[in-house]
């Protein structure tokens, strides 16, 4: 719960924690590749591949056609044949693409083979809006793919917990998708160097308070925070809860919280309409009605997709301000 | 221009010879007994009989061992028993018990054996050629001397997912065949309304490989094409699409079928008067391999398997509700 206090002094942002943990994976599993689109000799759109070629050479660090239902396949094949494959989708708007692969192939082999296929495969992809790239590379899809049974999903909000997780997905014998977050690749902070895991299905209590509790995914956990001082001002004490992990979803840390606070928002990027906020919400209502003092709210996007104007893009993200707004309301302030 | 197969003259030894027959003889009578399942009610779900196009399923797998895969198809019952399936559990599978090959998680169109290099029957046309590409992967990165072989039908040739992994497997030069076997219909769709080309096998010089064309009727044509595009890809040289030209005799799923007017029984009649097995055991006589009397041995003996079987599958029990949830995760670590 506080690997802050382990981290020693050396500051890397998002975008080198994943490089970090790609290469650790890539050092200490044999059978592991990394395969994707532009992720050898460009070393990623994203430039979390840079060097990765030259240390590990076009066997373990592959080019691929812009063919996603190919790649997803190559990582289905492989890992039921003994590789560990980490296979990356540019954008996770593109699981369009290949969703048969994902969910009638990988997440269902090992069900319907009666256990006899093991398939240990990682997906990294990249969600999230703000770089006006507009409603075909901008999504926050984690409900399709949390929906499925046989798949894992988590969504590291840090550099510490992105290169943590990734090792910690590799290692794992089921297929895990990875999603990163575009606006958060910049963001630094201290990251330890060598390997270390960080569990997947856990949440992680980010702040303390009494008053209420945020579940938050992603990227926004840091909006999340940083409402935290704003409510703090009005003499709001919330507790954040990272929820990290979306599939399998980590509702004891969620109710252990509540039974504290007995108020609960959850909060996420993804349209609030079928996204995973509702699902959370009625996990709360199932475990911890009777500890509730008000009905369990959500900050999410509005049902809309996700638009290209900075303009609109601005008010489409919730943020730390809707975060508190709607706090005030849960709290009926 | 794809390339014509014409058979050699040299025979194959007879041992070879006997096993064809063997597989042939074993796929007709375990379908034809699945068929009769059905009818009776044993066998519940859907059921596509591979009848017709044993000569194919027979004539690839006689080059393959255990560590070879192959993806299968919806209608692949043929393709496990040739690969080595055994009656009983597929029996079980498909009646949906506990003692299946998938512990009746999976049934017909999810048929699959690991231990036997089998991944799986599937039930999305054009599933299959994706993994196996992903398995070639896997054989090519460790560098063993395991091929991969996706089957798929015309109708699947027209998705995308097909041409992304032959795309690929040319790209990657990997030990994949791609068997296509036309049997003149996607579902209950004559091949030219469905697709411009008559020889699917045009396509392989798209993908940068060569297509070769041979008679799915006939055995040995299919032992000898698909022996030297295994070799190939044994050898390093890559992929191959093989096409055979072949035909089913049932409808597309079950047994008396839709009653859907797509075809003829001319045409069902004139496919049947060039039967694979037929064929091959005048052949065999012929060639003094085998008497009619030691060839009816071989049919009364796989008889006997095939009714033990049944009842093995009849007295196994049914999977219990507590084994609902097995296998949606790898629980090991």
């Amino acid at each position: 719960m506080s690997e802050a206090e382990n981290k020693p002094g050396r500051e890397l942002p998002y975008v080198m924690a994943i490089n970090e943990g790609i290469r650790e994976v890539l050092r200490e599993q044999k059978d592991a590749f990394i395969a994707g689109e532009d992720v050898a000799i460009a070393g990623s759109v994203y430039g979390y591949c840079t060097g990765l070629l030259e240390e590990f050479g076009e066997d373990r660090v592959v080019d691929t056609p812009i063919s996603e239902k190919g790649i997803m396949g190559l990582g289905v094949g492989a890992s039921a044949t003994g590789c560990r494959p980490i296979i990356d989708l540019m954008f996770m708007d593109f699981v369009g693409e290949c969703m048969d692969e994902i969910a009638n192939q990988m997440a269902k082999m090992r069900f319907m083979f009666g256990g006899k296929a093991t398939l240990p495969v990682t997906v990294l992809t990249m969600g999230g809006a703000g770089g006006s790239l507009a409603a075909q590379h901008s999504q926050s899809l984690e409900a399709w793919l949390a929906h499925l049974p046989g798949m894992k999903v988590v969504m590291p909000s840090d550099a510490y917990d992105a290169k943590g997780m990734i090792i910690s997905a590799t290692r794992d014998n089921n297929p895990v998708f990875v999603v990163l977050n575009k606006a958060s690749l910049a963001m630094t902070m201290e990251v330890p160097e060598g390997s270390y895991e960080v569990p997947l299905g856990e949440a992680c209590v980010r702040t303390q308070g009494k008053d209420l509790t945020i579940v938050a995914f992603g990227r926004m956990v840091h909006e999340a925070i940083a409402s935290v001082e704003k409510l703090k001002e009005i003499g709001i004490e919330a507790e954040v809860i990272d929820a990290r992990s979306v599939q399998p979803f980590d509702t004891e840390t969620v109710v252990n919280s509540i039974k504290k606070t007995h108020r609960a928002l959850v909060v996420h990027e993804a349209v609030k309409f079928g996204g995973i906020g509702g699902e959370i919400s009625a996990q709360i209502q199932e475990e911890a009605f009777d500890y509730l003092d008000a009905p369990v709210m959500r900050v999410a996007a509005p049902f809309s997709p996700v638009p290209f104007s900075p303009a609109l893009e601005q008010i489409y993200i919730p943020n730390a301000d809707s975060i508190v707004a709607k706090v005030k309301e849960t709290l009926a302030l | 221009m794809a390339k014509k197969k014409s058979v050699k003259t040299n025979v194959p030894s007879q041992k070879v010879l006997q096993e064809l027959h063997r597989k042939m003889v074993r796929i007709r009578r375990f379908e034809e007994s699945a068929g009769k399942m059905m009818e009776d009610g044993k066998i519940p779900g859907a059921l596509h009989l591979y009848v017709g196009q044993e000569a194919v399923a027979s004539g690839v797998m006689q080059h393959l061992s255990n560590k070879d895969w192959i993806t299968s198809t919806h209608r692949g019952h043929g393709h496990l028993v040739a690969k080595g399936g055994e009656f009983k559990p597929m029996f079980a599978e498909l009646f949906g018990r506990s003692t299946g090959y998938c512990r009746g998680k999976g049934g017909s169109m999810h048929i699959s054996n690991m231990d036997l290099g089998m991944l799986g029957a599937n039930g999305i046309v054009g599933g299959g050629p994706p993994i196996a590409m992903g398995a070639a992967f896997s054989n090519k990165f460790k560098k063993n001397k395991n091929v991969s072989v996706a089957f798929f039908g015309d109708g699947a040739s027209n998705e995308g997912s097909v041409h992304e992994a032959a795309n690929m497997a040319a790209l990657y030069k990997l030990p994949c065949v791609f068997v296509c076997e036309n049997n003149g219909y996607g579902e209950y769709t004559p091949q030219s309304r469905h697709q411009a080309i008559v020889d699917v096998a045009d396509r392989a010089s798209g993908y940068g490989m060569p297509g070769v064309i041979c008679d799915g009727m006939d055995v040995m044509a299919v032992y000898e094409a698909a022996g030297e595009a295994i070799e190939r890809a044994r050898k390093g040289g890559g992929p191959t699409l093989l096409e055979c030209k072949t035909y089913r005799y049932y409808d597309h799923v079950g047994v008396r079928g839709m009653g859907l007017n797509y075809r003829t029984d001319e045409e069902v009649e004139e496919w049947k008067n060039k039967d694979a097995i037929e064929a091959f055991e005048k052949r065999l006589v012929q060639l003094g391999v085998m008497t009619k009397k030691k060839i009816e041995n071989v049919h009364n003996a796989i008889n006997k398997d095939i009714e033990e079987a049944i009842a093995f599958a009849n007295d196994s029990p049914y999977p219990l509700p507590e084994e609902l949830l097995d296998n949606v995760y790898n629980e090991e670590t």
